[in-house]
């Protein structure tokens, strides 16, 4: 090998264009969970009580969703929508293709917090006529959700660690202005390593995070007992 | 019982309900010529699908074992080998192997790199899997081995793993599922697996939502073929295994 | 006040009322006994619309509970009926079914400003006058997990109470507490029925307090009504063999 296979003065000169990339990272993916959160409630609670045929189908389009790739979805929202006559930029197409996937993900995990509130808590609201919304919104929710969130906080790092896939719509995120800087220099392994080891690192604190959180949840659980 | 009542019987017809719609609206929208093309890029597909698993299904068990029963030198190797590889997506390692190995002089098949990236990819999620399996036998069964005055090894061989797969198994398949989505991103390393073909095809028909559902539909039966199989072999692997109180 | 009209309820091939007939009176206490799986449970959560009915009807003060009217005849009711109708009723659970995320005093507010409309302050004052008539008023900012069960209990006897409702169902209220608590929730009930004009049936296995506090005691076999009447006549001089053999069971155990 003629050069060195490890460029100092590249790196420094690459950094600041992948510190502004990673920022677009950081918003598709909190745009993108955020889309999922709300999604996969809605999921699930159409499948907890909605009618027979709303269930049938929700179960349907989570169960299609969770077994076929997320490049192919990420393509069909952003080459079809067009024929509907809606067209996506490629960052609001890649966060509703996240936002979706994810989504179906965090339904199932929303579906067992929900199964976990204990069926006298659906009566004692019938008892008292608490109108459907209000009896999920103040006494079923409050007591499915915290139950799920490290599990969720799991799936936010999935969701992170999969935002690569939008270079493929061309959203300049970290991956693609890594492949960019590559293609320019034909130098990969300063970009792509560091990429790499920017996911990594983050991977990591946020998974130590979910742990902490999961400790904090296991012992403070005192107050929601039954 | 009535054959076909049989959840796993269901699993099968939908499976092949998926294919025949696939085929029926590619036949129907003028896609037929580029059925045999489709097919092609199922067989790559399957390739990275089978590599993948079989890479994943040796790597795991050896990883895992390195993590709980290894000395601290082999057991930082597998943490760190685990570590990186669950920290980071299946697409960045794909690149990495694929555009800077070779500056390390190494170049290889982009068929090959799609292997070892996807196996090791899962294979990473396996090592946990298979840790936590090992971890879930009960104390009492080690005990009981060490009074017949069995070795560590002899007990994890005959003893632990083979109560351990069964454990595993509902885990595994979905791992198996994740790496059949995960092949699809063996397209952007230029192999011409289903996705590619769907884009190539794309690109020459312009017939963007036929094409991409015919796609999708064929995944979604391919993951149900999957769930299919390891339902048989939960169900072969479960018989004389009933465990402790409840299941 | 309360009218069942041959009604039935099955679970499967199970039939666990069968073609009943019931009627109670504006403000008379009516307890109800049983073996288990003698349908006596099903009787309070038909009437609580918490399980829906396969035949007949059930009539409170006058209107129909599970149908209404239409034309002549009687249709299923809607949402809005039973929205409606339950305001009547109140229910108190063998497992107290707490809101554990909630503190006493907002246990009991929460209907109050959910469903009565009250502004926070008026809610807040009226569930605290609940909390304070079931003795739990230096309680009322704990968490229900902080509760012993007798105070869990009473909580929710205030909680049913809030929307003031004509008829209280009770069911197994202390079945599940420690036999040294029960006294203090059935003292509760005692008062309750002393000071206020309320239709009460209890489903329970207190046989010396059904027979001191009820006026009517029914008891429930295979989902019928096979005996009832005055508790004391009731219980000094069961008639059916089948009822002989139950209180004695129970006295044994008891």
């Amino acid at each position: 090998m003629s050069e060195s296979f490890w460029d100092w003065a590249y790196v420094w000169q690459v950094l600041p264009e992948l510190v502004d990339a990673s920022v677009v990272t950081v918003k598709a993916t909190v745009s993108g969970f955020a889309l999922a959160l709300i999604i996969g409630l809605a999921f699930a609670i159409a499948r907890m009580i909605g009618p027979g045929w709303l269930r049938q189908t929700t179960i349907g389009i989570v169960e299609v969703i969770r077994s076929t790739p997320l490049l192919i979805q990420l393509f069909l929202l952003y080459y079809v929508m067009p024929e509907f006559g809606l067209t996506l930029d490629a960052m609001t197409a890649g966060v509703l293709a996240l936002g979706l996937h994810y989504g179906a993900y965090c339904s199932e995990v929303y579906r067992a917090g929900l199964e976990g509130v204990p069926k006298g808590q659906w009566e004692a609201a019938v008892a008292l006529n608490l109108p459907p919304w209000v009896t999920m919104k103040r006494i079923i929710l409050p007591q499915a959700i915290p139950p799920a969130v490290p599990a969720l906080g799991n799936y936010l790092v999935a969701l992170f660690k999969e935002t690569p896939l939008l270079s493929v719509i061309a959203v300049l995120e970290l991956m693609q202005t890594a492949k960019l800087l590559g293609s320019e220099s034909f130098r990969y392994i300063e970009p792509i390593t560091l990429v790499g080891l920017f996911f990594l690192f983050f991977s990591l604190v946020a998974a130590a995070l979910v742990r902490a959180l999961e400790r904090r949840l296991g012992r403070g659980s005192g107050r929601v007992a039954r | 019982m009535n054959a076909l009542s049989h959840p796993h019987w269901r699993l099968l017809v939908a499976a092949l309900a998926c294919f025949a719609a696939a085929f029926a609206l590619a036949s129907a929208t003028g896609l037929a010529r580029s059925v045999p093309e489709l097919l092609r890029g199922i067989g790559v597909t399957a390739t990275v699908m089978f590599g993948g698993s079989a890479v994943a299904i040796v790597v795991a068990p050896v990883a895992a074992l390195c993590k709980l029963y290894g000395g601290s030198a082999i057991r930082w190797l597998a943490i760190g080998y685990i570590e990186t590889f669950r920290g980071t997506s299946a697409l960045v390692q794909l690149f990495w192997l694929f555009f800077v190995l070779p500056h390390f002089g190494i170049t290889l098949e982009p068929l090959t790199v799609a292997i070892a990236a996807l196996g090791l990819n899962i294979g990473a999620y396996g090592a946990e899997v298979v840790r936590g399996a090992v971890l879930a036998v009960p104390r009492g069964q080690w005990e009981a081995a060490s009074a017949l005055n069995m070795t560590q090894s002899q007990t994890l061989r005959r003893v632990v793993l083979p109560q351990a797969w069964v454990l595993m198994i509902p885990a595994w398949g979905n791992l198996l599922i994740e790496l059949l989505k995960a092949t699809s991103l063996v397209s952007l390393i230029t192999l011409a697996d289903l996705t590619f073909k769907a884009q190539q095809i794309n690109q020459n028909t312009l017939q963007t939502v036929e094409v991409f559902s015919i796609v999708l539909l064929v995944y979604l039966g391919l993951s149900l073929l999957i769930t299919l199989g390891m339902r048989q072999l939960e169900r072969r692997a479960s018989f004389g295994l009933a465990r402790g109180p409840g299941t | 006040m309360v009218h069942f009209d041959h009604v039935t309820k099955r679970y499967g091939s199970l039939t666990v009322l069968d073609g009943l007939d019931l009627r109670i009176a504006p403000n008379e206490k009516v307890a109800i006994i049983g073996p288990s799986g003698s349908g006596k449970t099903t009787v309070l959560r038909a009437l609580m619309t918490l399980d829906r009915i396969d035949d007949g009807v059930i009539w409170v003060d006058g209107e129909p509970l599970t149908h209404m009217r239409r034309g002549d005849g009687l249709v299923r009711a809607d949402g809005k009926h039973l929205r409606r109708m339950r305001s009547k009723i109140g229910m108190v659970f063998q497992h107290f079914n707490l809101f554990p995320h909630m503190t006493a005093l907002k246990n009991c507010m929460e209907a109050l400003v959910r469903v009565l409309g009250l502004p926070v302050e008026e809610a807040r004052q009226r569930a605290g006058e609940l909390l304070a008539m079931v003795g739990l008023a230096d309680k009322q900012d704990e968490y229900p997990a902080r509760l012993s069960g007798g105070q869990q209990q009473r909580v929710a006897i205030a909680r049913a109470l809030a929307l003031r409702p004509k008829i209280m169902l009770f069911d197994e209220v202390t079945s599940a507490l420690d036999p040294e608590l029960c006294a203090e929730v059935l003292g509760v009930i005692r008062e309750l029925g002393r000071a206020h004009q309320l239709t009460m049936l209890m489903v329970t296995h207190q046989m010396g307090f059904a027979r001191e506090f009820a006026d009517r005691v029914c008891f429930f076999d295979s989902g019928r009504i096979a005996e009832q009447g005055p508790a004391r006549e009731f219980f000094d001089a069961p008639r059916g063999e089948r009822t002989q053999r139950f209180l004695r069971a129970v006295m044994d155990a008891g």
